[in-house]
């Protein structure tokens, strides 16, 4: 595992890696985010060329067509960080911070310019929670959501980068009213192209950690990889479940009714009513 | 009887059919969660990490030292005047067995519970020469009346509930219905008390031989082992060359590791180590003792890069943390061995990789098994360099491929990523109809998410526009 830069003096300036999905489809989660590092003095910067870790490729043993992706996250961000320009790398996702920060290690193995640079992005590659509990050692402003809450521990960040006290220790400190599940350390059942590949085992496992959020009574289930959470959500809206995914940031960055607004969480987005019918053209290639 | 898995049927056919069943998952679920709590607790008594770097360290010195030590081995076995043979596959094991049945007039096999068998199909093979062969291991028992295989490594008829196992002892032995496990086992008593005392030859496998020793040590709780390898004229031990270990200190070592890790006890009730035949001063034992050494596949694996796969002690441990194994059940995996190990070595044994190419990806690769691993096999790691070899090799499907290039080939150029993600948020705005709500139907192949799953749109604004927005209206950010 490579080793972690220590910091002499807080970092004051971080260059986001706001990861595709969150990007395309959960821009709230990244505007969280950068609220969090902002509350705590540290200036967020920015790369627009940044685009994707290559994960999806390399995880379904696409390793060749995930190098140009290593590569090219490397020329984004190591200027950034040669330079002075940014003190570290943050990112809102466990599996995405494994992918830049373990994997793209392997895919450059060969490749020792490149890898040169990948291990310096790795030694300064950190996920959010564990950027704020372990470098900034923040003390976040008290959170605010309606109802109970629940972690769900994604596997990557638990098992690959054994991140767990740190969103935990943000969760307990934050004000929300935070309840156990069982078994929160176990897999969702999104695994990527996993969740398509293999539809009934996902589900299945999918609804096996539904039944356990069920059980303890929680209003949100939150997680710091916004896939796990796309998987959870698109179950739960599904089957018209109380319960809504959200990700880490979303929650600790929930303020006050009046901040709402601004934060257009997962729960505020409605599914189609059971009575209403899809449109013809809908269904074109489906079945 | 419920709805089976085929075996043979393809990996969807299985999992549907695992899917579908209503009580397999909870049945499992429970099984298995209480072996992981009793693995917790048990290792909970020890320096459990020092228990598994120690382990690693000694399986790792035994695989690099083990053409030495198989020698050494043998040497031994012989001078205590035991037999070995060497069996490059399958095949070459069945038939070396087969004949010294037949050398020995062999009418009836009792065996005790035997994973290596398992895999080359040793029972099939001797029936087809009129050879009667009963499993004495209560849960090889059963599965063997209900004319299955095992679904797990340690606990073969875990998938099944107590009420199916009397329907099952009621259907091929007339037994009256009953929910009370100790009269279905007291039953199963009475039935093999006769196999074992009619008996030509006892089969077992291996848990860990000694090299140092020349000595078979197989782990049992029931004691048909002992019978086994005691009561019949001739003793057949069937070992993969992975299973050595160099001294008697280690023997131990590994005893340690897998009772703990496979069913959470301290020691087993029995502990049956066999260094050779009955010498002439012995009450009891086997007129002959052999051990037949297999390497079907072991020694390819170990030079194409999977040897860390080797170091398996075959506890089990990886299945009963598996969330993937609890819902598919080990026939979900069409094979001997299954669970995380199975997905692994399955399509590695025997040069199965097409027939098994589905295995090394029924994983989320969420990592439980690596943790709970006595050895520490990065199982995950594995899993990712079979699916490498399988897209290498060309097995999977040219429009994955070709979508797989598209995608880099995109995902590398800034400009091309802004416009697909243009593209595609104005593909799920019209998908959806221009309203905010979510999909609920996508095209082949993504309609295996939405199927059961609700997938959102595509932000109106993303991350990066807010960001260009903001910038603008507050300044540059740097």
């Amino acid at each position: 595992m490579q080793h972690k830069k220590q910091f002499e003096q807080p970092p004051r300036r971080v260059a986001l890696f706001v990861t595709c999905m969150v990007d395309m489809i959960y821009p709230q989660v990244g505007r969280a985010a950068v609220q969090l590092l902002e509350e705590q003095g540290v200036e967020v910067v920015f790369p627009e060329d940044q685009t994707c870790c290559g994960q999806p490729a390399f995880n379904s043993g696409y390793h060749d067509e995930a190098v140009p992706l290593a590569r090219h996250f490397v020329d984004v961000f190591h200027p950034l960080i040669a330079s002075g320009q940014a003190e570290a790398i943050v990112l809102p996702s466990g599996s995405c911070a494994t992918m830049t920060s373990h994997f793209h290690l392997e895919l450059l193995e060969n490749d020792p310019a490149y890898l040169k640079r990948s291990e310096e992005l790795a030694a300064v590659t950190f996920e959010l929670t564990e950027f704020l509990v372990d470098v900034l050692e923040a003390r976040l402003p008290e959170a605010s959501l309606p109802g109970k809450v629940v972690y769900h521990a994604c596997c990557h960040l638990l098992r690959e980068l054994h991140i767990d006290a740190q969103p935990r220790s943000l969760l307990a400190e934050s004000g929300l009213d935070m309840v156990d599940m069982a078994g929160s350390d176990e897999c969702c059942g999104f695994g990527g192209l996993f969740a398509v590949k293999n539809e009934p085992i996902s589900v299945a496992m999918g609804n096996a950690k539904l039944t356990s959020i069920e059980a303890c009574g929680a209003d949100h289930v939150v997680m710091c990889d916004v896939s796990c959470m796309t998987h959870l959500q698109g179950l739960l809206q599904r089957q018209d479940r109380r319960c809504r995914a959200m990700h880490i940031a979303e929650a600790l960055a929930s303020r006050h009714p009046k901040a709402k607004g601004e934060f257009n969480t997962p729960a505020q987005s409605k599914a189609l009513d059971v009575g209403d019918r899809p449109r013809r053209w809908q269904d074109v290639g489906t079945n | 009887m419920r709805s089976r898995i085929d075996i043979e049927a393809p990996f969807k056919t299985r999992v549907k059919q695992a899917v579908a069943n209503p009580t397999l998952a909870d049945t499992l679920t429970r099984a298995t969660l209480h072996l992981k709590e009793q693995k917790r607790l048990s290792l909970e008594e020890l320096e459990a990490q020092r228990l598994r770097d120690q382990m690693r360290q000694m399986k790792a010195h035994t695989l690099r030292n083990l053409p030495e030590l198989l020698e050494r081995f043998e040497h031994n076995v012989v001078m205590n005047g035991g037999r070995v043979h060497w069996a490059e596959d399958a095949d070459e094991a069945n038939r070396i067995i087969g004949e010294l049945a037949e050398q020995h007039d062999v009418r009836k096999v009792v065996k005790s519970k035997s994973m290596a068998t398992e895999e080359i199909h040793l029972n099939h093979h001797l029936e087809a020469k009129g050879i009667t062969c009963v499993e004495t291991d209560l849960g090889e028992y059963i599965i063997q009346l209900a004319e299955e295989i095992p679904s797990h490594i340690v606990a073969p008829v875990i998938h099944k509930r107590i009420d199916e196992i009397s329907d099952l002892f009621a259907e091929k032995l007339s037994m009256p219905r009953t929910l009370d496990p100790q009269a279905l086992c007291a039953r199963a008593r009475v039935e093999l008390r006769q196999e074992f005392l009619s008996a030509d030859m006892g089969i077992s496998g291996c848990n860990f031989a000694i090299a140092d020793t020349g000595t078979v040590c197989i782990v049992t709780n029931e004691g048909n082992g002992r019978m086994v390898s005691t009561l019949p004229r001739v003793y057949v031990a069937v070992m993969g060359i992975e299973k050595l270990v160099p001294t008697p200190q280690d023997a131990f070592l590994q005893y340690q590791s897998l009772t703990r890790s496979a069913t959470g006890q301290r020691v087993t009730v029995y502990l049956s180590m066999t260094s050779g035949p009955k010498r002439l001063e012995d009450v009891d034992g086997p007129e002959e003792f052999h051990v037949v050494l297999m390497d079907n596949g072991r020694s390819r694996m170990l030079a194409d890069g999977y040897g860390e796969s080797l170091m398996c002690i075959r506890c089990g441990a990886c299945l009963n943390v598996c969330p993937v194994y609890r819902q598919i059940s080990g026939h979900g995996y069409g094979n001997t061995y299954s669970g995380p190990i199975g997905a692994v070595i399955s399509p590695l044994l025997s040069e199965e990789m097409v027939r098994n190419k589905d295995l090394p990806y029924a994983s989320t690769l969420c990592g439980a098994c690596r943790d709970a691993c006595p050895v520490q096999i990065d199982l995950p790691k594995m899993l990712l360099n079979l699916r490498h070899d399988l897209v290498s090799g060309k097995h999977m499907p040219g429009a994955e491929r070709r979508a797989m290039q598209g995608f880099a080939g995109v995902a590398s150029r800034p400009a091309a990523y802004r416009g697909t993600a243009r593209a595609a948020r104005t593909g799920t705005r019209l998908l959806s109809g221009f309203g905010d709500r979510n999909l609920r139907r996508l095209p082949p192949p993504l309609h295996h998410w939405t199927r059961q799953r609700d997938f959102p749109l595509m932000a109106k604004q993303s991350f990066r526009e807010w960001w260009t927005k903001r910038s603008g209206t507050r300044g540059p950010a740097t």
